[in-house]
């Protein structure tokens, strides 16, 4: 235990992050249970029943999604994927020269072909 | 030979100032954004809760609101998913919260021979941190919206993360920029490398040397912050308060303290990123430096302090800029919104990065 503790270098930015992790977690928790711990407790079916412009909920909330979401998250993943790719290419674009500007170029000249596509197929139309 | 008190104490006493300034600051936007709104519609605003006699323009109201948030009957819908409603609000509060500690308040000071950041963690990572960890912030509005069980928190949660990941595409391609004319993504570099001057005249300021980049990147924050005029997930008129609708008590009061914290710390990354973050105009570490030649010497502790204050108005006005759009703007409608992201906001980002590229290498590598 000793040994492991003087192996910790608190200096580390990574230490306070830990710290603020507590902070942080421990902050959401504790907000949640004093709102539980304090406050009343009366009962009444309506009260506790969930929002529908002032008559009883007409259906349950599981209706169907547009798919539109789902295109929407595929080209998220794509294009937050390209962008994971260029803060590397970013750091280092002026070592790399012409040569890292213009692979770069190629394959952002794909994946722009691939929004192109996307955008003529009409997924990122909204009525 | 390390001294792990000097490096905790340390470690703790930036949380405890920068946590405070940040949550402080917080606090004071609930009541200016009140205040500011009242103001611009020609009233008066709060202005009732008092402390022995005292109103002081109803800056104590937001304490008030805290504990009546407290005190108030927590509520839980009978047809909620009970473990994922409870789990939201501090899906939004935690990453919120963890977001304050890669903000550089001012430039490293020299304490008993050790360089200590003005910055609760000066990460190599920076940008990718803050990242990585507001995007969590996506999972609290889905759950929120999801575990209610009802139709108009759904619809808003829905509404809500499918506005977050769009423009937080544009919003991470908005800065490669940045990253390319500062050769890097820690933080305090970047508000470093802002130090020198552009022409001999202008501050290498990011909005000089990535005006359209700063313009993205303001408009991809408001998205993500879900703040007028891309309230669509909280539209009133629409979708009654959107994923918080069936919230109350003091997990209401969560959603509210994670929205304003993203717009403080928002407020401090757009002034680091672009506005030279602690760099005063014209002062180097000795004194001031005009363009004619001028000089002025400065105290070093005055230097510092000038470096923070200049950090602080900064904050404080990209704070306030918050404020002003959102009794300024009208809403969007949501198709405005989808193509706003993907149609204009994200080829103009890609040729960003196009024109940066090229003017970079001539300028490096051309002999211009």
């Amino acid at each position: 235990m000793a040994n492991f503790l003087s192996s910790i270098r608190f200096s580390d930015p990574y230490f306070s992050v830990l710290l603020m992790l507590v902070i942080g977690v421990g902050m959401s928790v504790a907000f949640v249970l004093l709102s539980q711990a304090l406050g009343p407790k009366r009962y009444d079916r309506v009260k506790y029943s969930v929002y529908e412009c002032g008559v009883d909920p007409l259906t349950t909330a599981s209706v169907r999604v547009s798919v539109k979401f789902y295109l929407l998250a595929i080209l998220f993943i794509l294009f937050d994927l390209e962008t994971a790719f260029l803060y590397p290419w970013a750091v280092l674009f002026r070592q790399l020269g012409w040569f890292g500007f213009l692979e770069m170029l190629v394959f952002l000249l794909i994946l722009l072909a691939g929004l192109i596509y996307a955008w003529k197929k009409g997924a990122l139309e909204w009525q | 030979m390390n001294a792990p008190l000097f490096d905790i104490g340390v470690s703790v006493a930036r949380i405890a100032v920068f946590f405070a300034f940040v949550f402080g600051l917080v606090v004071i936007m609930t009541w200016v954004e009140r205040k500011g709104a009242a103001y611009m519609q020609d009233r008066r605003g709060p202005n009732r809760a008092r402390i022995l006699g005292m109103t002081l323009g109803g800056i104590f109201h937001p304490l008030a609101d805290a504990l009546k948030f407290l005190f108030k009957e927590d509520f839980i819908p009978d047809s909620a998913h009970r473990l994922f409603y409870q789990m939201a609000p501090m899906f939004a509060l935690a990453p919120a919260i963890l977001t304050i500690a890669i903000i550089p308040f001012g430039p490293p000071v020299t304490v008993a021979g050790r360089q200590i950041p003005l910055q609760i963690a000066d990460l190599n990572v920076g940008i990718l941190y803050l990242f990585a960890v507001s995007g969590m912030a996506v999972y609290g509005v889905v759950l929120a919206g999801w575990s209610s069980n009802s139709k108009y928190p759904l619809l808003g949660g829905l509404r809500s993360s499918a506005q977050m990941i769009s423009y937080e595409v544009s919003m991470g391609l908005s800065i490669v920029g940045i990253l390319m004319v500062f050769s890097s993504v820690q933080l305090s570099e970047i508000a470093r490398g802002q130090g020198e001057l552009l022409f001999g005249i202008l501050p290498k300021w990011g909005v000089f040397v990535q005006p359209l980049g700063f313009i993205l990147f303001l408009v991809a924050q408001y998205a993500e912050a879900n703040r007028t005029p891309f309230d669509l997930p909280e539209g009133e008129s629409e979708l009654v308060a959107g994923y918080h609708t069936e919230y109350g008590s003091f997990k209401f009061s969560m959603f509210m303290m994670a929205e304003y914290l993203h717009m403080v710390v928002g407020a401090a990354v757009v002034a680091t990123l672009f506005f030279g973050g602690w760099q005063f105009p014209y002062l180097g570490d000795a004194g001031f430096l005009f363009p004619g030649g001028a000089a002025v010497a400065v105290p070093a502790w005055a230097v510092l302090l000038l470096r923070i204050g200049s950090f602080v108005a900064k904050t404080l006005f990209f704070a306030w800029l918050y404020v002003w759009v959102r009794w300024t703007i009208p809403r969007f409608r949501y198709d405005q919104v989808m193509r706003l992201g993907w149609k204009v906001m994200l080829p103009l980002a890609l040729l960003n990065i196009f024109v940066t590229g090229l003017v970079l290498l001539l300028i490096d590598r051309g002999g211009v």
